[in-house]
């Protein structure tokens, strides 16, 4: 059977599926939604090709590509961690501090949490209010357990889950373009790095 | 109205039925269910290297080949290598295949695929509803010798399989399907290097006599893992190679295979919030 026919044939049989017993949405919706990827040409070396899907700290859902246009500082992060992730906001916040209002406008700040069994949305949420984290600009998310594993292998950034529920993870600050290009980061954490600051501060202009 | 319906319906299942039987067109898949046990691995995972329980699941027997992989490419043409992204796969993806659809001769055609990176080699697994295994499940499968579980003490074994990795490496190598091992799985030694799900959870000390010592501000947690059982070269070598590689990396001896939890694979959905 010729290619073309075939998939849309397979689509087809799936929406009668889906209309007859409610299910399969989510292979039709997955090839819909590579389609529009390929038509926004997204960059090749752009981490939003990750066809991967968040929930913010609102209970929204989000394509990772849904941060595409201005400049974003990623990071991954776990709530119960006790020393190292408390310092990972204290750090992003001074880079923000380093920054113009201007310039903060046009930047944002994605903390996916390696842990998305404990962190639920009321999680994210009480850790935005606690630390008083604008919600205009910084976005805490969760996603499953196979998406957290890949959005760390694009990132670069190792984890593993220990048995006494800790994990263990190196730190990133990832700095991306408007199209999800990794611009540079850093691992310095508890105070700014100065060359990651004026990376940030080139791209928030 | 009846009619209306059940014609509706059969046409429904005509169409699953015609998706289905296109969907592969190579020969079935085998997969082989492993026995759950317990590991005490190289990988220190608690302060007394306690050993780790293994859930029961099932593995490919072998390797996947270059014809899977070229039919998982035509179905899937964003991985083949003239297609894709940057990103998920550097500039030697299948860069030993004739073209993007074209893997070479036909011996070629059962030997194991390698040049994949590991986003290529999970997408494949997805496709076929698997993952890849985690670092332990391969671990547990690699210790076992033709009729133990565990042949690691076996100083005879280590040394044959440390051999193979004194062999000049050939990409046109031996194709799949080398001798099974105490639970059927073929190939784990002597063939290729292999993927496993959570590569980048393999990061060690970069000198792991420093117990206590590291880099504190770079690893939340409890620090960066130690190695147990340091005699096992063979086994330390793959966990060397893979935690140094990073996604989107591809070599010429690095290949998968797929596995699947006995238990629905629950990996790839939202757990409840």
């Amino acid at each position: 059977m010729n290619k073309s026919i075939h998939s849309v044939l397979s689509c087809k049989a799936a929406r009668i599926a889906v209309f007859a017993f409610g299910m399969l949405a989510v292979s039709c919706h997955s090839v819909a939604a590579d389609q529009t990827a390929r038509a926004q040409r997204l960059p090749g070396n752009s981490i939003y090709q990750l066809p991967i899907s968040l929930t913010d700290q609102d209970g929204h859902e989000f394509r990772l590509s849904g941060k595409r246009g201005k400049p974003v500082i990623v990071s991954m992060f776990y709530n119960s961690c006790q020393f190292v992730c408390p310092m990972l906001i204290d750090t992003l916040q001074m880079t923000e501090d380093s920054l113009t209002p201007v310039q903060r406008n046009s930047l944002s700040v994605l903390l996916v949490t390696f842990d998305p069994a404990r962190d639920s949305v009321a999680v994210l949420k009480s850790i935005t209010n606690a630390r008083h984290l604008d919600a205009q600009h910084w976005t805490l998310a969760r996603t499953d357990d196979g998406s957290v594993r890949k959005l760390a292998a694009i990132l670069g950034i190792q984890f593993k889950l220990l048995e006494n529920g800790d994990y263990n993870h190196s730190t990133a600050l990832v700095l991306l373009d408007g199209e999800g290009r990794i611009l540079g980061s850093t691992n310095q954490i508890g105070e700014v790095d100065p060359q990651f600051a004026k990376l940030v501060r080139d791209a928030a202009k | 109205m009846g009619t209306a319906l059940s014609t509706w319906l059969s046409l429904v299942w005509l169409a699953v039925v015609a998706t289905a039987a296109t969907a592969d067109d190579l020969a079935p898949v085998g997969y082989v269910t492993v026995t759950p046990g317990s590991l005490t691995s190289v990988l220190s995972n608690s302060s007394d290297n306690r050993p780790i329980p293994v859930k029961p699941f099932s593995v490919r027997v072998t390797p996947v080949t270059n014809a899977e992989f070229l039919n998982f490419v035509l179905k899937n043409p964003d991985w083949g290598r003239d297609r894709i992204a940057s990103v998920f796969a550097d500039h030697t993806y299948l860069h030993g295949w004739k073209s993007a659809t074209d893997y070479g001769d036909q011996t070629d055609r059962q030997r194991p695929v390698t040049n994949v990176s590991w986003f290529a080699a999970q997408a494949f697994c997805e496709h076929e509803a698997a993952r890849l295994p985690t670092w332990y499940e391969w671990e547990y499968l690699a210790a076992a010798d033709a009729t133990h579980a565990d042949a690691r003490k076996d100083p005879a074994w280590r040394a044959r399989i440390l051999a193979w990795y004194d062999t000049p490496t050939d990409m046109h190598g031996p194709t799949v399907g080398g001798a099974a091992n105490y639970y059927g799985v073929r190939d784990l030694h002597g063939l290729i290097w292999e993927w496993v799900e959570d590569f980048n959870a393999l990061f060690i000390s970069p000198d792991s006599r420093n117990q206590g010592d590291p880099d504190k501000l770079k690893f939340c947690g409890a620090g960066a893992l130690s190695l147990q059982d340091k005699e096992n070269f063979a086994i330390l070598m793959r966990i060397a190679l893979l935690s140094s590689l990073s996604g989107a990396d591809t070599t010429d001896n690095l290949g998968f295979r797929c596995a699947r939890s006995a238990v629905p694979n629950l990996t790839h959905t939202t757990p409840n919030q």
